[in-house]
């Protein structure tokens, strides 16, 4: 299996983990997307040698990965895969800041790291709970959300028609490619510049193709905004889930939780 | 006034970049009849299609579908009466469910929320793939994506299927199905097809068409038997009317 199929197989499970039925995914899309718009925010805003205090976030995926039977396995190896990103991001932090921040047994942290940290700390909440989303509520299910909170329509049709033609693009492109690896040999063949033409086939290949999508959906009376059939019907349980775990957000931003939490301890023991 | 009908005047049409993709193409076709469009690569059936509910505009000459002039002003009308069914279902496919996929033309024509299921549930019946509705497209099967892609057109109740290349890429199976699917419609139907025995199948007639013009227009067995006109349209007979590879004979 190319590279290209295996990470099409891959955003097919996310599909088949979002397709199952648990109270987790039976929720309202829009709920889920408010309450961890109000998590992002949360973790966003702390400070950047905060490390202490976004500990208890945690529980927000893990909770919901386990309700939602997304297995914690699968989350991390997705995280691993972007964790690059957060790596290069924070890598030259301890390198640029070295004021000692804090001592411990003699030895100087200095801030970088501890911002080093504070960034993959962030990173590793922010994408894990994006991930869990996905995995409870679809990728359709949270364009729908965004569109009846008030996303504009163009940012709505964009994300549906991006995600149904990934799919496609993506055959395409790993049947070019093994095209092209049964007829190169030793490397030959293989050279960027084929690869630069590839890649400008794909993109007329692509435009024809929108071309043709847009004139099938002219035929079915397409007026320039996609209307979705499924009723969302927020109830009860959604407002309960909302408001509980954004007030436990915002309880975890207000109070350092387990800086309290070692306080009380401390006191307990003395 | 009868909307199953179509007629198409003196019409022309070229590409920005190419010489006359439809050059003088007159005929009509009444209600009920079935009506095969063939010709080689590049003769004109597709783009001609496309005339048939205004996705493209001619450069001269007329398209009236019933008593209706296709122009600007009458598109609306026009698409709810022609049912066009594209060569690839994965361009007719674009939402991200069966169900939504077959509710996206009534959606547009903005029927009650009832009206909307009803309609897809007798759409879905009809081609056989109820059991499909909450089905991601691009996990279907060619067969299913064919079934699937008909029932979007059937659920805006079309007087017309306009269909290009319906059996390309299907098993002989599912072109069987599709054959059988299709003879049980009774709208009005024009099928630009290679498949000549499906066309043998289907049409009582059936319309030649090379580089850009109409060669031949007639009923079907008798285009058919004709070998020098089908090898002047790039065909080659239907492998049911040809003798027997082994004796020789007539099946």
């Amino acid at each position: 299996m190319s590279r290209i199929e295996a990470g099409l197989y891959q955003l097919g499970r996310l599909d088949r983990l979002a397709a199952q039925d648990t109270s987790v995914h039976r929720l309202d899309p829009r709920a889920k997307v408010v309450t961890t718009l109000v998590f992002l925010g949360c973790v966003v805003s702390f400070g950047k040698y905060q490390v202490l205090p976004l500990l208890p976030f945690m529980i927000f995926p893990i909770v919901l990965a386990t309700d939602g039977r997304v297995p914690l396995g699968y989350l991390a190896r997705k995280l691993l895969y972007v964790a690059p990103f957060a790596l290069v991001i924070g890598m030259f932090n301890p390198v640029l800041d070295r004021a000692a921040l804090a001592e411990i047994d003699g030895i100087a942290i200095s801030g970088g790291w501890v911002s080093f940290i504070s960034i993959l700390l962030r990173f590793a909440l922010t994408t894990s709970a994006a991930l869990v989303l996905i995995g409870t509520t679809s990728f359709n299910g949270v364009c729908m959300a965004l569109e009846r909170l008030g996303a504009p329509d163009v940012f709505a049709t964009q994300l549906l028609l991006l995600y149904r033609y990934i799919f496609v693009l993506g055959e395409e492109a790993a049947s070019m490619t093994r095209a092209r690896a049964v007829r190169s040999f030793g490397g030959r063949g293989m050279g960027l510049h084929v690869y630069a033409s590839m890649l400008g086939h794909l993109l007329f290949r692509t435009y024809d193709r929108a071309n043709r999508v847009y004139r099938s959906m002219l035929s079915r009376g397409f007026d320039g905004q996609i209307r979705i059939a499924r009723p969302l019907r927020l109830g009860g349980r959604d407002v309960i889930f909302t408001l509980a775990w954004s007030t436990i957000f915002v309880l975890f931003r207000v109070f350092n939780v387990p800086l309290l939490l070692g306080q009380a301890v401390t006191k307990v023991i003395a | 006034m009868s909307h199953h009908r179509v007629e198409v005047t003196d019409l022309a049409f070229s590409y920005p970049d190419g010489p006359p993709a439809l050059d003088g193409v007159s005929f009509l076709v009444t209600h009920g009849e079935s009506v095969a469009l063939v010709g080689a690569n590049g003769a004109g059936k597709s783009t001609l299609l496309m005339h048939l509910n205004g996705v493209l505009t001619p450069t001269s000459g007329v398209v009236r579908i019933g008593d209706v002039p296709v122009t600007k002003k009458t598109l609306p009308d026009i698409r709810k009466t022609v049912g066009m069914i594209f060569q690839d279902a994965d361009d007719q496919l674009f939402m991200p469910t069966v169900y939504e996929d077959v509710a996206f033309g009534p959606m547009n024509l903005g029927l009650p929320p009832q009206d909307v299921e009803t309609r897809v549930r007798a759409a879905l019946e009809q081609v056989g793939a109820l059991e499909l509705r909450d089905r991601p497209p691009y996990r279907l099967s060619g067969g299913e994506k064919r079934a699937v892609a008909i029932a979007t057109v059937l659920s805006m109740n079309p007087s017309m299927l306009v269909m290009d290349e319906p059996s390309s890429n299907l098993d002989p199976r599912a072109r069987r199905r599709l054959i059988e699917l299709l003879r049980s419609f009774e709208h009005t139907k024009i099928i630009a097809t290679h498949d000549l025995d499906l066309a043998l199948d289907l049409c009582e007639r059936t319309i030649v068409m090379n580089a850009g013009r109409i060669i031949a227009d007639g009923p079907t067995l008798q285009i058919f038997k004709d070998e020098g006109l089908l090898l002047a349209g790039g065909l080659e007979q239907p492998m049911s009317m040809q003798r027997c590879p082994s004796c020789g004979g007539m099946r």
